[in-house]
């Protein structure tokens, strides 16, 4: 696992939009192969779609080639509703950039059959060959995507019922009404996350700093369930100074003379995006 | 057929999705400068439901590169353009060439849609004319839409005559039968009056002004004398406009304030109000006092005559030699006495936002959304929400208008 700490959150966003671009561009995806990424909602990406969507109008990335696939959903909000992911991908990523509407893999909290729908998103991933980059946020509790504290490492797409402490906040995006907060939600299961080939995850804020240090400081554990990044082969966590508080110095300046030694004695050109020595 | 070819073009044309990224939308009182617009079938759309319901990406991506974009402008008093005159009748054919030029000259101005203006005339003039002005849809083929008509007399009041012809005005004694006759309004099947001028103290118009209003006719009143009083009732039985405030009415007076003094009515909703923006017909100050009092009642009108979009000169316009002078003056020759308006749509937006002070949004809201309000189209015209016709133009920061689009086809301006 990597550990990449910047200053702040813009910072963070700098280093994790250029790396989304770098692995999009090396990978020169074609129509016949395709670059698959998983993308999640919240605050922790908005700086990453801001850059994407700049760098897509400068002309530096196209998504034409790209396939996206949500983490989750909620169930009986609307499509169109201001606080579902649909809304939020639409207005923060999809409607700027060049990717094809096809290509857009959402959960669909409306479908008559929840299960079926989360057996088909799984099915789906599957038949295209996989996630090539699953980019991640994660909550104060340490959860990613809807695996909230308690969700089996091994768990696949399904439909969930939402945490009273999870409903609670977000019901300041539901006019601070309880009962206008969807109850469940569609989610990824940290074993649909973890079987991408590589995982990334963004975590900011001193309020998320008892999570980073209990996922990588801590064994493997699913009342952190990002933690289970610990057993993929490929994970890189960004995050900035604040939410490295909770971590032991010591942690703190191993990853920062790994980055140190790349950049000043192997040098940065020697190194490939995913840490491989050419 | 030649005509079916170059419908079925249209059609396909018209089948593209368009996307315009890029641009700062005015919509909702606002200038929206991370949105999208959608554009199907000459409609503007829903882009996200689109995205994810229809999954067919865009045909057309058009980058408006950091202009405004705003819905087309609405002209609801405009008389003429381009050596053409809308009461003047020479025949079916030449109107109908005169409408063609008229209609797609506009567009240089930003204008989309507009109401041709018929001053006060004789019978038979309505009765020809009037079949010819039908409302038409505006497109690549057509150029600006045609709203329908707006008939200014001839139930008007002589005192106020302004350029019309005395010997055409009448008054209703017989209410509204006297407007259907000379309208020729049994003859007509589709009615295309949209908008009428009448003066409020000219006998049987009170009373006459409710069944017009049924008759899904929208009422301004002008040419008038009306006391302040007879103004109000005729609020009241439905006007809902005063056409080119200032001109043709009482002076402001400070015991009966006449047609003027709705400005200041608390006692009832505050009308609409057409206003030429040239700076000659219209002292600038008036117009901020008038903005002042009533700022989401301002229509934008050029009002203007024949000698509009015709180079400096001396022309012979309905029988009278006027001289053009600039692009802003038209004189009778003889008494150099003012002949009309001759400015544009575009000019009185950015006269109005120079004159009063306001927003960019609020200049454009005076010749866009306010019009359509007018004419109760707000949900087709005059806005780029959902479901509206993709009726817009790309405008600088100073209101130059740079591109034009009719039904979501862009049209030459040049
Ligand atoms: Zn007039």
């Amino acid at each position: 696992m990597r550990l990449i700490i910047r200053s702040d959150y813009n910072e963070v966003s700098e280093y994790i939009s250029t790396y989304v671009k770098n692995r999009i561009n090396e990978f020169k995806p074609t129509k016949e192969r395709p670059f698959v990424l998983g993308l999640p909602t919240g605050s922790s990406p908005i700086g990453l779609y801001k850059n994407l969507v700049k760098y897509h109008k400068n002309g530096e990335l196209s998504f034409k080639h790209v396939v996206t696939f949500n983490m989750d959903e909620y169930v009986g909000l609307p499509r169109d509703h201001p606080e579902s992911y649909h809304s939020f991908m639409w207005h923060h990523l999809f409607k700027h950039i060049d990717i094809e509407p096809r290509n857009v893999n959402i959960l669909d909290g409306n479908a008559e059959n929840l299960s079926e729908e989360c057996a088909r998103f799984e099915k789906k991933i599957k038949d295209i060959g996989g996630v090539e980059l699953f980019i991640g946020g994660i909550g104060p509790d340490g959860h990613i995507a809807f695996n909230e504290p308690g969700s089996s490492l091994m768990s696949r797409t399904r439909v969930k019922t939402l945490a009273y402490d999870t409903i609670l906040a977000n019901s300041r995006f539901f006019d601070n009404d309880i009962n206008k907060v969807p109850r469940m939600a569609l989610t990824v299961g940290v074993g649909t996350v973890m079987d991408s080939r590589e995982v990334a995850v963004i975590i900011t804020g001193a309020h998320k700093a008892l999570a980073l240090a209990k996922c990588i400081e801590e064994g493997v554990n699913h009342m952190f369930t990002v933690s289970a990044i610990q057993l993929h082969s490929k994970a890189l966590i960004v995050c900035d100074e604040d939410a490295t508080l909770e971590l032991h110095v010591k942690t703190v300046k191993y990853f920062k003379s790994i980055e140190h030694v790349i950049n000043n004695l192997i040098g940065a050109e020697n190194v490939g995006l995913q840490g491989n020595i050419h | 057929m030649p005509f079916q070819s170059s419908e079925k073009t249209r059609q396909n044309r018209n089948s593209r999705l368009i996307k315009i990224v890029n641009g700062r939308i005015v919509r909702n009182h606002t200038i929206i400068n991370d949105d999208v617009l959608y554009i199907h079938d000459g409609k503007i759309i829903d882009p996200q439901n689109h995205f994810f319901a229809c999954g067919n990406p865009p045909d057309v991506l058009i980058n408006a590169k950091g202009l405004l974009i705003a819905p087309g402008y609405i002209d609801v008093q405009i008389n003429g353009a381009f050596g053409v005159d809308f009461s003047v009748w020479k025949g079916d054919k030449q109107m109908k060439e005169g409408l063609d030029k008229i209609a797609k000259g506009l567009v240089k101005y930003g204008c989309t849609s507009f109401v041709p203006t018929i001053v006060s005339s004789h019978k038979e003039v309505y009765h020809q004319v009037l079949p010819t002005l039908k409302p038409r849809k505006g497109n690549k083929d057509n150029g600006a839409e045609v709203l329908g008509v707006h008939v200014e007399g001839p139930f008007i009041t002589s005192s106020q005559l302004g350029a019309h012809e005395e010997s055409c005005l009448r008054a209703a004694p017989n209410g509204i039968n006297d407007f259907v006759d000379i309208y020729g309004l049994h003859e007509l099947k589709d009615n295309p009056i949209k908008i009428i001028t009448v003066a409020p103290d000219v006998e049987g118009v009170l009373d006459s002004l409710e069944e017009l209003v049924n008759f899904g006719i929208t009422v301004s009143i002008g040419h008038s004398s009306a006391t302040v009083f007879q103004a109000e009732s005729a609020i009241e039985k439905g006007a809902k406009c005063i056409t080119h405030l200032f001109n043709a009415m009482q002076q402001f007076h400070h015991r009966d304030p006449g047609i003027v003094g709705l400005l200041g009515t608390t006692r009832i909703t505050r009308p609409f109000y057409g206003i030429i923006c040239d700076g000659i017909h219209v002292h600038p100050n008036s117009i901020k006092i008038a903005y002042d009092s009533n700022p989401k009642g301002a229509i934008l009108v050029t009002d203007a005559m024949a000698a509009l979009g015709l180079p400096p000169g001396e022309y012979t316009l309905g029988g009278i030699s006027v001289r053009k002078s600039g692009n802003e003056k038209v004189e009778v020759v003889e008494n150099g006495k003012l002949a009309g308006s001759v400015i544009s749509i575009d000019a009185c937006v950015k006269n109005f936002k120079k004159f009063t002070g306001c927003s960019v949004i609020e200049a454009i809201e005076a010749a866009t959304l306010h019009p359509a309000e007018l004419l109760g189209i707000q949900n087709f015209k005059g806005t780029l929400n959902v479901g509206a016709d993709a009726d817009f133009v790309f405008l600088d920061d100073d209101l130059n208008v740079v591109k034009c689009f009719i039904a979501g086809e862009e049209i030459s301006t040049s």
